[in-house]
């Protein structure tokens, strides 16, 4: 019944502005998803460093405009570049090394990485929030038939949606897609098929992190005090979104991130007695979804056929 | 031809091939039959590189591929249907016959690989676009057969192919095993099912805990008191 009330007593602009709101942070939600379920998929580890690539991303784009000067669009691109340059390194330093270990091991070198970027993000550029620089038009209010939103409202779903696409047609219909579907299930197989699973490895980081990467420009532009620890409450949200859509499946991690984007914004908008629970919202999704479908809403079952 | 040294692989400290010696002639079915555990499969994943080796030697066509790994060993020419088929249960029926020939880079020549693999199994190309996981297990070992056969490979290694088929489909394998030698491919098939191993087989070995305890003609094996006892389930006279 309350809900109701609360839908009546929000004026139609009112509701679009929120739900412009959830599915701007859902598509964020949901670039950053794609990283942990392709990474969970191909080594069976869930790269706790991810959130903090995020964050590393926000401050490359950072530093390129304000201290390099470096045109946005450009720094953009380089952003990326350096982003995807940076998940392939730390797949190399920390978990290469580490691929016929038990997973444990694995797992603690990812948690050792995340700090690691973490204590050096807050030494090298100090635990005060910075601000990310207004990007030309990006940054700015504009009114959609009466809607006030940030203009990068606009473009981060079509960009999610363009990512989206790509991927899918990387992963369904190419040659290293299919590699990486293939070593997926069966590396050794894959091995024997011919495949380098340490390029197709490197690939998948390198997907992953330019995503992010592409993720965390347009958070920077939509939330822009950036701090060394900005990943990881995203993160964690971004690995539930993950498990929620089925952890190994990308177009169920890009549901799961948009599931958590537009719940948490409209839980706050019609619940404000809420609001402070607004991060809780992914964690009871997590238990919800652990209690009636373990392997998330896509996720497959695991069922050998002999 | 291949040659196998002394070949000695170890889990942790216990071995599983203890001194293995081996060839493979150019053009045979050469067929390595032994009891579970004897070290049939460690044998074949250790000449693919799937598993290290502690010492002796592998030898393809005077090559060394000890030290190598997968990648460098296919790349000349050996390729293994796994034990178990190990499909990709994820991929369609048609990538599961491309990634077989994921080192190669003519197309007209794939295209025409899988269309000739088409004709030897109708009924791959009835599942063409079919996920791998959803095939019978007998179509599994045909796919995993054909996957091999993508990579144009002169020495196909296969493990127990009749693991868990019916009899039926056991004699198609076999004879399909019988064409893919006569078509110039040479076969190194290790089996459990003795019987019809050491018929298509010019030559055979017989594995015991890691050591090669008898040798033979296939046709010598067959009539063998011991092995007709050991492993054909016939009694002495
Ligand atoms: N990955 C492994 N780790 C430890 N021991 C293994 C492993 N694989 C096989 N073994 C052991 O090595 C021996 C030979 O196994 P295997 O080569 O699979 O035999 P076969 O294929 O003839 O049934 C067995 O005693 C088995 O338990
Ligand atoms: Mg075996």
């Amino acid at each position: 019944m309350e809900i109701f009330q609360a839908i009546t007593n929000m004026t139609a602009v009112g509701l679009a502005q929120h739900m412009v709101n959830g599915i701007s942070l859902g598509s964020l939600y949901a670039l950053i998803a794609i990283g942990y379920t392709m990474v969970y998929g191909i080594l069976l580890m869930i790269n706790f460093a991810h959130a903090d690539i995020v964050m590393m991303a926000c401050y490359f784009a950072l530093f390129g405009i304000t201290t390099f000067h470096i045109p946005w669009y450009l720094t953009f691109v380089l952003t990326i570049a350096l982003t995807a340059l940076l998940g392939v390194t730390i797949e190399r330093a920390a978990y290469r090394p580490l691929r016929d270990a038990p997973k444990n091991s694995v797992l603690i070198s990812a948690i050792g990485a995340s700090f690691l970027l973490e204590n050096l993000a807050t030494y090298v550029f100090t635990g005060r929030p910075l601000h990310f620089p207004d990007i030309p038009f990006l940054s700015s209010m504009i009114s959609v038939g009466g809607v006030q939103i940030q203009a990068i409202c606009l473009f981060i779903p079509i960009v999610t949606v363009i990512c989206l696409t790509v991927l899918l047609h990387i992963v369904n219909h190419t040659k290293t897609g299919m590699a990486m579907r293939a070593v997926s299930k069966d590396y050794e197989i894959a091995r024997v098929m011919g495949v380098n699973i340490d390029n197709i490895i490197s690939i998948t980081f390198a997907i992953g992190s330019s995503l992010a990467a592409i993720g965390a420009i347009m958070w920077g532009i939509r939330y822009p005090g950036i701090t060394p620890y900005l990943g990881v409450m995203p993160g964690l949200k971004c690995f539930i979104a993950a498990v929620i859509g089925g952890i190994g499946n990308i177009k169920g991690a890009v549901i799961g991130g948009f599931i958590l984007g537009l719940g948490e914004i409209l839980i706050v908008a019609f619940f404000p007695q809420f609001s402070g629970y607004r991060d809780a919202f992914a964690f009871l999704m997590l238990i919800w979804i652990l209690f009636y479908k373990p392997t998330g809403l896509l996720g497959e079952k695991t069922t050998e056929k002999v | 031809m291949l040659k196998v040294r002394d070949l000695v692989v170890a889990y942790g400290g216990i071995e599983a091939l203890k001194g293995i010696s081996l060839d493979v002639p150019d053009g045979k079915i050469v067929t390595l039959i032994g009891a579970n555990g004897a070290g049939k499969s460690t044998l074949l994943r250790s000449i693919i590189g799937l598993v290290k080796v502690k010492s002796g030697s592998v030898e393809y066509n005077g090559d060394t591929l000890t030290g190598l790994n997968s990648q460098q060993i296919v790349s000349k020419g050996l390729t293994l249907v796994p034990e178990g088929r190990r499909v990709f249960p994820n991929l369609t029926v048609l990538e599961n016959l491309r990634i077989g020939a994921y080192m190669r880079k003519d197309e007209e020549g794939i295209a025409a690989d899988i269309k000739r693999i088409y004709e030897i199994f109708p009924r791959l190309e009835e599942r063409n676009w079919q996920m791998a996981g959803t095939l019978s297990g007998g179509e599994q070992q045909m796919l995993a057969l054909g996957r091999a056969l993508m990579s144009r490979p002169k020495l196909m290694m296969m493990d127990e192919p009749s693991l868990g088929l019916a009899p039926l489909v056991i004699k198609e394998i076999f004879n399909i095993i019988r064409s893919i030698n006569e078509n110039g491919t040479t076969v190194l098939l290790v089996e459990q099912n003795a019987n019809m191993a050491l018929k298509v087989a010019h030559h055979a070995y017989v594995l015991e805990t890691g050591r090669i305890m008898m040798e033979g003609s296939g046709k010598e094996l067959l009539e063998n008191e011991e092995i007709k006892e050991a492993y054909l389930g016939k009694k002495k006279k």
